[in-house]
């Protein structure tokens, strides 16, 4: 089993769009953790440095973006939220593609503890109109999609992770991704297990394990937050009649949010949600914390039976 | 074609006649806006007229003299970028866009009402020759350094000019920028500070002091001048100045009165965000002729 961690995806996505002159890379001091300097060492003279700045890296990005350039803005997850109303009122508002990288979100982060581990990234930056919110499984595709990202007309805002998990694509089956379009990892027809980022390794370890115990569950990546692949929930809710998400975030707006949102309106369904239970991380080894606060292995097998108890 | 005046006053010496006519006409056109200015919050019963007035000296100046700015092709790419990072003085740019050709009168007429393009606050997705979408303050100087670091990395000789309220620059983003200006040399940034002394509350002496504005410019490495912003000969002199400074970012820090032009609003913080109501336009109208 081969693992990486999906920030270095982002470096590498950096490198192979190179190609595409008007790709610049904006930095707010951060490039050795974001893997933004995998860029710089091969570009530096397309490479802009403003030093701990995130409000100032924001408002440049939306400059060079409105003279043509394609500008990839990088930082810890919960960095970026500094300059959230930048984002706001100087990218989304006026619909400036500036794509946005937090690396380091969730508790997953581990040691560094609650004031780097972000954990409502996915919740701010889905509220916004004009925004994409990604939120990739591994390195291989968060490269692709980061790579897509470059002819989006959009801004986006993807969230990637520090520690590394067990890789998902291959080379082969990565270049299916699209964004918007979640990916089913695995099928089943019990309980529809739909997870992002470094939760979805989790979510297929659980499912290998449920069907030990006769239950199939499908596991849906879902990489794109915003906008929610509705048309996958809306088959899902037929085909297997309940669900749980799993994230590395708050339960409050992230993935499961969005899922709710889009169940309570159209097809209810029992729903658990697996995340942060409204409350800040702390240091830890990463696992050890998922453990602690209820989102480990366990807890998702438990929270699949509960789904499947309440159809 | 908008560099006509300019043209004419950098002839300093030889023909000083074409100079003061060329300067009666900026203040002219100066006077015309006001009084668009004091008509379109009164009309809103709304918006900013005192900080528009305080700065519209300047930016008729900025662009009679200097902008390469083209109504007939707003987003041309080899356009010079001008961003009003004071948004809430819109009534001053949708005037001077009228008067430039971007904006029809009936267009002015749409200031603050729904569907009208002429948007509470500067709007770069509802009005042509708009640049910069503003209204929260302290973010232009950054978008101004993207936009200067963007046409340098073309090999462009476009500029980014931008104007900064003095009550924003109690923001940290401006100083963030400022740090990141100087350091990349970036020597297409042009910044103005509309120095008017008052913010929303109240003067900037009771709500938070900036001490000297030049000094601090300075001390982060900027080309630094200052002018009186109601000086039509200093303000055009200054904006070519702005133009003899190619290695580093530049400001001109410009004193200016809040409100100038109209009695009753000058120095007076009431009219920060307050709009003339029947008695008072017509006060104003009259000081305007």
């Amino acid at each position: 089993m081969t693992v990486a961690a999906s920030r270095d995806g982002y470096g590498s996505a950096l490198l192979k769009l190179s190609d595409d002159p008007q790709v610049v890379v904006i930095e707010a001091d951060l490039g050795k953790s974001t893997k933004s300097q995998m860029f710089r060492k091969e570009f530096p003279e397309r490479t802009i440095s403003l030093g701990i700045s995130e409000q100032n890296m924001m408002l440049v990005s939306a400059g060079l973006a409105t003279s043509g350039y394609k500008p990839f803005a990088s930082t810890f997850a919960i960095f970026t939220e500094r300059g959230f109303e930048q984002v706001r009122n100087g990218i989304a508002r006026p619909n400036i593609p500036v794509h946005i990288c937090g690396s380091h979100g969730g508790v997953h982060t581990g040691t560094d503890g609650s004031s780097a581990q972000s954990i409502e990234d996915l919740a701010v930056y889905r509220s916004l109109p004009n925004m994409l919110v990604l939120h990739p499984s591994d390195d291989l595709s968060t490269e692709f999609l980061t790579i897509q990202l470059a002819n989006m007309n959009s801004p986006s805002y993807t969230r990637t992770a520090r520690n590394k998990t067990p890789r998902i694509y291959n080379s082969d089956n990565v270049n299916q991704l699209e964004i918007g379009k979640g990916v089913t990892l695995r099928t089943g027809n019990d309980v529809a297990i739909i997870a992002c980022g470094v939760m979805v390794s989790k979510a297929l370890q659980v499912a290998e394990s449920l069907s030990e115990e006769g239950i199939n569950a499908a596991v849906i990546d879902m990489h794109t937050i915003k906008p929610l692949d509705e048309e996958l929930i809306s088959s899902l809710a037929d085909s297997c009649g309940c669900f749980v998400t799993v994230e590395d975030h708050s339960i409050i707006g992230g993935l499961g949010g969005a899922v709710a949102e889009f169940l309570s309106s159209n097809c209810p369904r029992p729903l658990e949600r697996i995340g942060v239970k409204d409350h800040f991380g702390e240091s830890g080894e990463g696992d050890d914390l998922l453990e602690k606060y209820g989102m480990g292995p366990t807890h998702i097998a438990e929270a699949a039976r509960s789904a499947i108890a309440r159809k | 074609m908008q560099r006509v005046w300019g043209l004419l006053l950098m002839t300093s010496g030889g023909d000083g006649g074409s100079n003061q006519e060329g300067l009666k006409e900026l203040e002219s056109t100066a006077k015309r806006c006001r009084r668009e200015i004091v008509k379109m919050t009164h009309r809103a019963s709304a918006g900013h007229p005192g900080g528009s007035l305080s700065a519209i000296d300047i930016l008729v100046a900025l662009y009679k003299t200097r902008l390469n700015v083209d109504p007939k092709r707003p987003k041309d790419s080899e356009r010079d970028r001008f961003i009003m990072s004071k948004g809430h003085a819109s009534p001053a740019i949708y005037a001077i866009l009228n008067e430039m050709g971007f904006l029809s009168k009936e267009d002015l007429s749409t200031y603050r009402v729904m569907g009208g393009i002429c948007q509470g606050h500067v709007d770069m997705k509802w009005t042509p020759g708009v640049d910069f979408s503003a209204g929260s303050l302290g973010m232009g100087l950054s978008f101004g350094l993207g936009v200067a670091l963007a046409a340098r990395m073309d090999g462009s000789d476009r500029a980014a000019f931008v104007m900064l309220g003095d009550g924003e620059l109690q923001e940290g983003q401006i100083w963030e920028a400022a740090m990141a200006a100087v350091h990349h040399e970036v020597g297409n940034l042009k910044v103005i500070v509309d120095r008017n002394r008052i913010q929303n509350d109240d003067f900037m002496d009771v709500q938070l002091r900036l001490f000297d504005i030049a000094a601090k410019w300075e001390g982060f490495g900027w080309a630094v001048r200052e002018c009186d912003g109601h000086d039509m000969s200093e303000v055009v002199s200054s904006i070519q100045w702005l133009d003899t400074i190619t290695d580093r970012p530049a400001v001109i820090v410009a004193h200016t009165i809040k409100g100038k032009g109209v009695s009753f609003m000058e120095d007076n913080p009431a009219f920060h965000g307050a709009a003339p109501n029947d008695e008072q336009l017509a006060i104003a109208l009259e000081e305007l002729k």
